[in-house]
């Protein structure tokens, strides 16, 4: 492997790890709030990548609201769930919010396929398609987007959630909903932007994507389950480790293609990250599992 | 609980045999019915291969009304019941037991693809009604099963056409990077296995799945190798982005793909990326540059124009042509067929005629079939085209 | 105890049943669905499995596709290529996902709620993942087809029509075992666990021990089916044995109703039935997709505990207040605006928190 090849498997392996990472932070998100494992999460980021495109290319408006447009439609289908799934559900069992999660997700990708069509679609490119080098790798400039973004999305969070009362609030859901709830936060309405959140920024990773490879009403399905493998090394809890889940699961990967040894070659590398799941469950399961007696 | 069991076990009774008379009453169970002549389509209209069946089941739908239209087959009115199966060979096994079962079609034509097709050729064969494909596997016809035939060429055919283009252009080492559909699987082991008689060697071999969404490093760990072309194998849009991820690496090395990119949606979804790829396929896409004297000609230029009045440009493919293939030599099994026959001796004389067609000019090619071949089709029937300037153009 | 009379009524309405199941097939009566009664027979098996792991022992499976799949790739494999005796074949292949169940379990039970439901997910989607591209020995993506049909002496299991008694006598047993489990000792013991898992151990009952056991077992029921599912359809892919199909074993299992044994078949039995007529009448896989996926979240909402309970439940509120009916289907009239008020208000005061289990 040559030092620009490893350059080039490092900085595409930032670029998948980045959406990744997203789509963790929106499990992590969604899961410490309110202890729910939303299986619909990746299709958040296909509604954002696909929408966008409607909107940009068929309904012909201009790209920054298309895309703005897009993000708050997928925003809305978070509250949607939370209205009609989660909220009724009341006193559902772990196992109901799982299976009524997996039917949203694949009620969203069904309607999604039948009004857009099985085919892929690529909005246009942000600042367009011209090879860039960066630090040694030709890339599209839209990979520097998607890196950027990815950072840009986490440290807004990381404020929102020290310095803001609804980010406080989501951290004290997080860590206790019963005291949170005697110190008057309202559990309800935290839960409800868990979910807008989660589902903004899912589209938001959609959006950045789409213009480099592709949506498709299918592409929710893979990369919510690499989403939920950054989102377990980040413990569920803390959205910095999600992201550098996310980071490392993207990076290994295209690594695993690269040294092309043993089973880390390019045929199995979904595998890898499904392996390192099973890997962090188990290794954790000691401390998991003391968390959900005590919830 | 044991009190309630007598009552919920009635209630049980009760619902299932409703229910199963409600959906049996239905139905009605008349032998071979011979006005219309009713025959059966199973194509992938959703699902993963809804692209190809999209074509497919436009073309069937298309060519019917133009046949009942010219007053059928001898007199009797052709009526097609076309079912989805969503690119699932489960869905296909239960669609293929319905339509021979209840809805006693003649013939079946379809599926879409190699995995579905395999999933019924038991059930046509212990049903003994004819099967026409619009599969590429060559494991359909081979070895020949009595009942199963099939119209695309082979997989094998599309590896040759390439392989022997750059055998006479003397390049000799290839990477390959194929998807691990059942398509991209198939291609694969006849990249590999056909090489050694064309003088290649294969310098790499990456694999990725169709659903991923970028594949810069298995084409970064190719640009590592002494590779002189890089061959793709898969579906449009796969092949979209390795062609999009060629460019973007900057690499020079020319790119050949599958015949799995004979649909105008690859050139959308390519972009700039799609000029100079080179790929073999059906004539139907460069029907405008052969030759008058070419016996495919007229039927080729009908069917586009026929296809693109009814219906969008972007969904006219070869793989539409499979499937004109397929119902019009079930048609001209049906002519010769005797009109006093039942069911089962229908179905047999379809196969029998299916069997003995003799230089049929079709969309793919140009078919005879035997005992000893169930494809009949003769080498040549596929092209080496290239992509100049978002359109296609043949090879010299 | 029973009645005389209840235990007649048991008696009479499971010979109705098993008199429904041996004419089922034959042409005069309801032949043309042999194929679709086959399907779900199979699927039962799969589903009372998974019906004892959730709903006697509360542990979440979104992986036994797998061991539906173990079970058929074993059975081709070691019949087709290494020319076994198709029962052998059947046989090993139980015996080797029951092995491969055992010695996943431990660690993986270990888990609770949603992490063991991730922790199954990800290894049946490993064992996809292998069944594909392990191609030399699995074929594929496209599978391998040439499976032999099971045969005794020389009587083959070659039609619809004998492959049905086949796979129903497999069901019938698979159901009575389970049945007989359910009301042993066993499963006082798994009830126990499933209602609170801290007093079970103090009573001495080694839980995570139970859970294994069931969990082997339930893969075995699996492994069976799916050897049964090669030889009837001659031909297996991938594509039957991934998240989804692993998905709607869960679906039938809770629309029959997860504590509920013979619950097993009107769930298998609904879902397939919907899932057929949805295909036939829409004609679009899509919209199959999409009302499944409505459908499962409508279920999981308004009957938590399953289609099958609930209809039990509600023809003996029916039985018991028919007469009455009329009068009550006044009052609720009158109190609708009241009743919707309340409700709302009690919608927007839920809380949210969810524990799980106890």
């Amino acid at each position: 492997m040559s030092a620009h090849q490893f350059a080039q498997y490092l900085i595409d392996g930032l670029t998948q790890g980045s959406i990744y990472a997203l789509v963790g932070l929106g499990f992590t998100i969604i899961y410490a709030v309110t202890r729910i494992i939303n299986f619909a999460q990746g299709e958040f980021v296909m509604l954002g990548g696909t929408l966008s495109y409607v909107f940009a290319v068929t309904s012909g408006l201009p790209m920054p609201l298309a895309i703005i447009v897009a993000i708050l439609v997928a925003a809305a289908t978070g509250v949607v769930m939370y209205l009609l799934a989660i909220r009724t559900a009341r006193r559902a069992s772990v196992l109901s919010l799982i299976i009524i999660t997996i039917g949203a997700s694949i009620f969203i990708r069904g309607i999604a396929g039948n009004r857009l069509g099985v085919g892929a679609v690529q909005p246009p490119h942000f600042t367009g398609n011209t090879t860039i080098l960066f630090l040694g790798a030709k890339i599209d400039p839209q990979e520097l987007w998607i890196i950027g973004i990815t950072l840009s999305v986490t440290i807004l969070l990381h404020l929102f959630l020290t310095y803001t009362m609804a980010g406080k609030s989501l951290k004290a859901c997080a860590i206790n909903p019963e005291a949170a709830s005697l110190v008057g936060i309202n559990t309800k309405t935290t839960a409800l932007t868990a979910f807008i959140l989660a589902a903004a920024i899912g589209g938001i990773g959609g959006v950045a994507v789409a213009p480099l490879s592709f949506a498709s009403y299918d592409m929710g399905a893979m990369l919510g389950l690499k989403g939920f493998v950054a989102a377990s090394i980040g413990g569920f809890m803390s959205p910095i480790a999600t992201v550098v889940g996310g980071l490392i699961l993207g990076v290994v990967e295209k690594l695993a293609v690269g040294l092309s040894w043993g089973p880390f070659n390019s045929s199995y590398k979904d595998a890898i990250a499904l392996v390192v799941l099973l890997l962090i469950l188990l290794i954790r399961s000691g401390r998991l599992a003391a968390e959900e007696r005590s919830a | 609980m044991r009190k309630y069991l007598k009552l919920s076990l009635f209630v049980l009774m009760t619902v299932a045999l409703v229910s199963t008379c409600a959906i049996g009453c239905g139905g009605s169970k008349e032998t071979a019915t011979k006005e219309p002549y009713v025959i059966g389509a199973i194509f992938s209209t959703s699902g993963v291969s809804a692209s190809l069946g999209v074509s497919e089941a436009n073309t069937v739908n298309m060519l019917v009304d133009k046949i009942n239209k010219a007053g059928g087959i001898n007199g009797h009115n052709l009526s097609v019941i076309i079912r989805d199966d969503g690119s699932l060979p489960d869905t296909t096994a239960t669609l293929a037991t319905t339509l021979i079962e209840q809805d006693q079609v003649l013939v079946i034509i379809g599926p879409t693809t190699t995995g579905e097709t395999t999933a019924i050729m038991n059930i046509s064969t212990d049903a003994e009604i004819p099967l026409v494909s619009c599969a590429a596997g060559a494991a359909i016809i081979n070895p020949v099963k009595y009942w199963i035939f099939k119209t695309p060429q082979t997989d094998k055919q599309a590896v040759v056409e390439i392989y022997r283009y750059l055998q006479s252009q003397n390049i000799s080492k290839v990477a390959i990077i194929t998807s691990t559909s059942g398509f991209g699987t198939s291609g694969k082991g006849y990249l590999e296995s056909e090489a050694a008689t064309y003088g290649i060697t294969l310098v790499d071999n990456q694999r990725f799945d169709s659903t991923d969404t970028s594949m810069t490093s298995q084409l970064t760990h190719i640009q590592g190798t002494d590779a002189q072309v890089v061959v793709c194998w898969d579906t449009d849009k796969a092949s979209a982005i390795v062609a999009q991820n060629m460019k973007t690496l900057s690499m020079s090395i020319p790119l050949y793909c599958s015949h799995g990119i004979a649909t105008p949606a690859f050139i959308t979804e390519a972009g700039d990326a799609a000029n100079g790829i080179i790929f073999p396929a059906g004539k139907l896409l460069i029907v405008d540059n052969i030759s008058a004297s070419d016996l495919q000609k007229t039927v080729l230029t009908d069917y586009k124009n026929d296809y693109l009045a009814k219906y969008d440009a972007s969904t006219l493919s070869t793989f539409g042509g499979h499937a004109y293939d397929a119902l019009y030599l079930v048609v001209g099994a049906l002519e010769n067929m005797n009109e006093d026959l039942t069911l089962a001796e229908s179905r047999a004389a379809i196969r029998d005629g299916l069997e003995q067609t003799t230089n049929f000019i079709g969309i793919s090619g140009i078919f005879t079939m035997s005992p000893t071949d169930h494809l009949g089709m003769q080498p040549g029937s596929l092209a080496l085209i290239e992509i100049v300037n978002g359109a296609w153009t043949p090879v010299q | 105890m029973l009645s005389w009379s209840g235990k007649k009524w048991i008696y009479i309405t499971t010979a109705m049943l098993l008199v429904f199941l041996i004419l089922f097939p034959f042409d005069w009566f309801l032949g043309q669905y042999t194929y679709l009664m086959i399907t779900i027979g199979i699927s039962t098996m799969v589903t009372v499995g998974l019906c004892l792991l959730m709903g006697y022992t509360g542990q979440i499976s979104l992986g036994q596709a797998a061991f539906y799949g173990l079970g058929a790739y074993f059975s081709a494999v070691l019949s087709t290529k290494y020319g076994y005796n198709p029962w052998l074949a059947m046989l090993i292949a139980a015996v080797v996902t029951g092995a491969f169940a055992y010695i996943i379990g431990y660690p993986m039970f270990r888990l609770r709620g949603n992490y063991l439901a991730i922790a199954t997910l990800a290894v049946g989607m490993i064992l996809g993942i292998l069944f594909n591209r392990l191609s030399n020995y699995t074929g594929g993506p496209d599978g391998m087809a040439g499976i032999p049909h099971l045969s005794i002496g020389g009587f083959a299991f070659d039609t619809n029509f004998k492959r049905y008694f086949l796979v129903w006598f497999f069901c019938l047993a698979v159901l009575f075992l389970s049945q007989n489990i359910v009301r042993s000792r066993t499963g006082r013991a798994l009830r126990a666990i499933h209602g609170n898992e801290a007093a079970a151990e103090s009573l001495g009952i080694n839980v995570a021990q139970f859970k294994v056991k069931v969990f082997v077992l339930s893969a075995v029921y699996a492994s069976l089916a799916g050897s049964l599912y090669a030889y009837h359809a001659n031909h297996i892919g991938p594509s039957s044995f991934d998240f989804l199909a692993s998905v709607k074993f869960v679906v039938m299992a809770v629309i029959g109703g997860l504590a509920s044994i013979w619950g097993a078949i009107f769930g298998a039995g609904t879902t397939r039935l919907l899932s057929d007529q949805i295909l036939l009448g829409f004609n679009n896989n899509q919209v199959d997709i999409i009302i499944y996926g409505l459908i499962l979240m409508l279920i999981m909402i308004l009957m938590p505990e399953g289609l099958f309970v609930s209809i039990k439940s509600g023809t003996l509120w029916l039985r018991t207040n028919w007469r009455a009916l009329p009068s009550i289907m006044k009052t609720k009239r009158d109190e609708l605006p009241a009743r919707i008020k309340y409700l709302f208000g009690r919608l927007l005061s839920t809380r949210l928190w969810r524990k799980p289990e106890p």
